[in-house]
């Protein structure tokens, strides 16, 4: 358990499509916007580049929240990645439920490059959505499972 | 001199110069013959005869003379029985006085006083019949009782409401009342009075359009006046919108501004309180080719005795845009200069903050506020007409706090102008999907950056130029323009296009030929090879979405700069294993 002295901070990693979401995080920045330093950003031409296994690879390496950010509907730059990007996120959030993992920790959002604003609200929304849900520690779980079961 | 065949002696004449007066003659209507004022003398053998020169037709040989004692006479003799009866007409009295007619010989029981008498030319029927086609008027009985009616005295089903016939009415018998024409002279409304005009002054290329609404052809299908009197024969009602399909590689979009509507925020009475404009009105007014050749008048003709210039309508407003429209400002100090300069009004501007934030504007706003106008800071809470009914014509009453003194102030005007906000083109979410364009959260088109790039766009060969990117005047709007067409022209002269290395490829190696990714790509890149029961990616299509890669099965398509291997080393870089 981790002592008063060092609170949790939630791992994020986020996903964001070149073209909206990640221009917009730039905006956030440009603006001198407020957002988390918890959210740790990796750049995807569209989201719908995200292959599910990145997510789960995520988790597996320890973090505790995965945001992924694409074009409103309608506005991806490649007419339709954002909606595949939609489907492969709710299939595999029942995936997660099955691995007992709360399906809050993973998130989709539209921001376009304009907003700015909503990206920083967005990443400090989960952050403290993700606070509040503790720590997933995916790793250690698998450790502590009786030998036969991780087997 | 020659003439075609069947030419009338009154268009010879009109030909050679030689002035034959008439009253019911019009060039646009066939000859009639009604009033008999155009006779001339035309020689026949030894004698000569007197006939009317507008149905005439000139023969081989003909001799005409205009000014003969005998025409003279005749052309005298009608104009005295026609002033017998309609002795006050003013286009019969100057006539007569042309031919030096003191006083008419005949008394007439039948005189009609009237200034506007019918004087029964009957051009109003024939041109409702032979040029509009509506033949909604006519004349009904007949000798001294003729006169021009609609059929059964009833307001006629036929008639369109275009106006000609009051238009070529002589003696302005025929008046024409368009429903909201109040009383107020008809050359003030503020648009083009007639259906084919110049849409502007200036206007580049210099051709008269067509208002179809208007135009009578378009309404009853006759109609062509303005095609036969064109003699290079330029006008064409035939022709229609077209698309035009064309191949390019770079796209400005430079599709300007819609100005807000004031109408909603009632409380400034536009659209329902006469003499309250909106800036573009205004600046049609001061115009010196517009309808009031520039001078600023109110409905009622005269000119105002004070004007009220509100800013910031609809901008710097929590209800409607909190952005600033940047031109208002300055174009409002126009206005006051010019209404000052043009008039002996006084010029109240209601403000909230001034900007004068370009090359010469404060000088100019120090200059205007030298010239006497007023400036009061405080935005107006409300615009009432100080009339005691809606139909009395009374002063306009701004009411506003004057925020620097700290009182409320209740000041009368005549005339309000508003500052309207520029506003983001309505169709600007359509245009924005076509192109692939983002826009920022006030609806103009983003920029790629808004320092570093503000004349591109997120998608290359596309720049965005004036108010289409956000509100500015129109140095700003030239010098965006010039950057972007720079920006272009730097592409086409270097006469290749860089294009990203992000693009995918299928190892064929570990290609199963499933087709997953066939399906998905949204651009039609990857191919399908029968033969060899693999898929393969058409690098100069595919764009590098990424899409492909994430959905194919055997992990055989490699997306170059999101690779896999690329995004898990990322993934445990920044979680530190």
């Amino acid at each position: 358990m981790k002592s008063q002295s060092d609170p949790f901070e939630p791992r994020i990693v986020g996903f964001l499509c070149n073209w909206c979401s990640y221009t917009g995080a730039d905006l956030a920045g440009v603006s001198r916007m407020k957002s988390s330093p918890n959210l740790r950003i990796i750049r995807v031409m569209c989201t719908g580049r995200v292959d599910p296994t990145f997510i789960l690879r995520a988790f597996q390496l320890g973090a505790d929240g995965v945001l992924i950010g694409g074009c409103h509907p309608g506005d991806c730059h490649y007419q339709e990645g954002n909606f595949k990007a939609q489907r492969r996120v709710l299939l595999l959030k029942r995936v997660l439920r099955d691995f007992g993992v709360d399906e809050r920790r993973l998130r989709l959002e539209w921001i376009s490059a304009a907003e700015g604003e909503k990206f920083a609200r967005v990443s400090n929304e989960f952050t403290e959505e993700v606070r509040g849900l503790g720590p997933l520690n995916l790793r250690g779980a698998a450790e502590a499972l009786p030998e036969e079961v991780s087997a | 001199m020659q003439v075609p065949e069947g030419t009338t002696i009154l268009r010879a004449a009109r030909f050679l110069e030689v002035k034959i007066r008439t009253l019911c003659h019009h060039p646009l209507l066939k000859p009639f013959g009604a009033c008999r004022i155009c006779v001339v003398e035309v020689k026949k053998g030894a004698g000569s005869e007197v006939v009317t020169a507008c149905n005439t037709p000139c023969t081989e040989g003909m001799e005409v003379s205009t000014d003969t004692p005998a025409a003279r006479e005749a052309r005298r003799l009608v104009l005295e029985l026609m002033l017998a009866r309609w002795p006050n007409v003013a286009v019969l009295r100057q006539l007569a006085q042309e031919l030096g007619l003191e006083q008419p010989r005949f008394p007439s029981t039948l005189r009609d006083e009237r200034r506007d008498a019918c004087i029964l030319c009957l051009r109003c029927v024939r041109i409702c019949e032979e040029v509009v086609g509506a033949c909604a008027i006519s004349f009904e009985d007949r000798g001294i009782q003729r006169r021009v009616v609609t059929p059964f005295n009833e307001p006629s089903e036929a008639c369109i409401a275009c106006g000609a016939c009051a238009h070529v009415c002589l003696t302005a018998h025929i008046k024409f009342v368009p429903e909201d024409y109040r009383g107020k002279p008809p050359d003030f409304l503020l648009g083009p009075n007639t259906a084919i005009y110049m849409p502007t002054a200036q206007a580049v290329p210099k051709v008269p359009v067509i208002d179809r609404d208007s135009c009578i052809h378009f309404k009853t299908g006759a109609c062509r006046s303005c095609a036969e009197v064109c003699e290079p024969g330029a006008v064409n009602h035939e022709m229609t919108d077209e698309e035009l399909e064309l191949e390019v590689g770079q796209v400005l979009v430079a599709t300007g501004f819609d100005l807000f509507d004031a109408a909603p925020m009632v409380q400034y009475g536009y659209g329902r309180l006469d003499n309250v404009y909106a800036s573009l009105d205004i600046e049609r007014m001061l115009n010196s080719t517009g309808p009031t050749g520039g001078k600023v008048l109110l409905k009622n003709g005269q000119p105002p005795r004070a004007v009220a210039i509100l800013h910031c309508i609809g901008s710097r407003d929590e209800e409607h845009h909190r952005y600033c429209s940047r031109v208002c400002c300055m174009y409002a100090l126009k206005f006051s200069h010019l209404i000052q300069e043009r008039t002996a009004a006084a010029v109240y501007n209601f403000y909230i903050d001034i900007r004068a934030f370009g090359k010469g504007y404060e000088e100019f706003y120090s200059r205007v506020l030298h010239e006497g106008a007023n400036v009061i800071r405080g935005k107006v809470a409300e615009v009432v007409q100080a009339g005691w009914s809606r139909q009395e014509e009374g002063p306009l009453l701004v009411r506003c706090e004057d925020t620097l003194i700290g009182r409320f102030r209740e000041i009368p005007v005549d005339m309000v102008i508003l500052c309207n906000a520029i506003e983001p083109r309505r169709d600007a979410d359509k245009l924005g999907r076509l192109f692939g364009l983002s826009r920022s959260p006030d609806g103009f088109f983003l920029e790629r950056h808004p320092k570093l790039d503000p004349v591109a766009t997120t998608t290359d060969g596309l720049f965005v130029a004036g108010c289409a990117q956000g509100p500015k005047d129109i140095p700003d709007s030239v010098a965006q323009a010039c950057a972007a067409a720079a920006r272009m022209l730097g592409t086409i002269s270097k006469g290749v296009v860089e294009i990203d290395p992000v693009r995918a490829e299928i190892d064929e190696q570990r290609c199963s030929g499933c087709r997953v990714c066939n399906a998905l790509c949204p651009y039609n890149a990857i191919d399908y090879l029968e033969a060899d029961n693999v898929s393969r990616v058409n690098s100069t299509l595919c764009k590098g979405c990424g899409t492909c890669v994430a959905a194919c099965p055997a992990g055989a398509i490699t997306g170059y700069g999101f690779s896999d291997p690329q995004i898990y080393a990322e993934l445990e870089g920044i979680m530190g294993v």
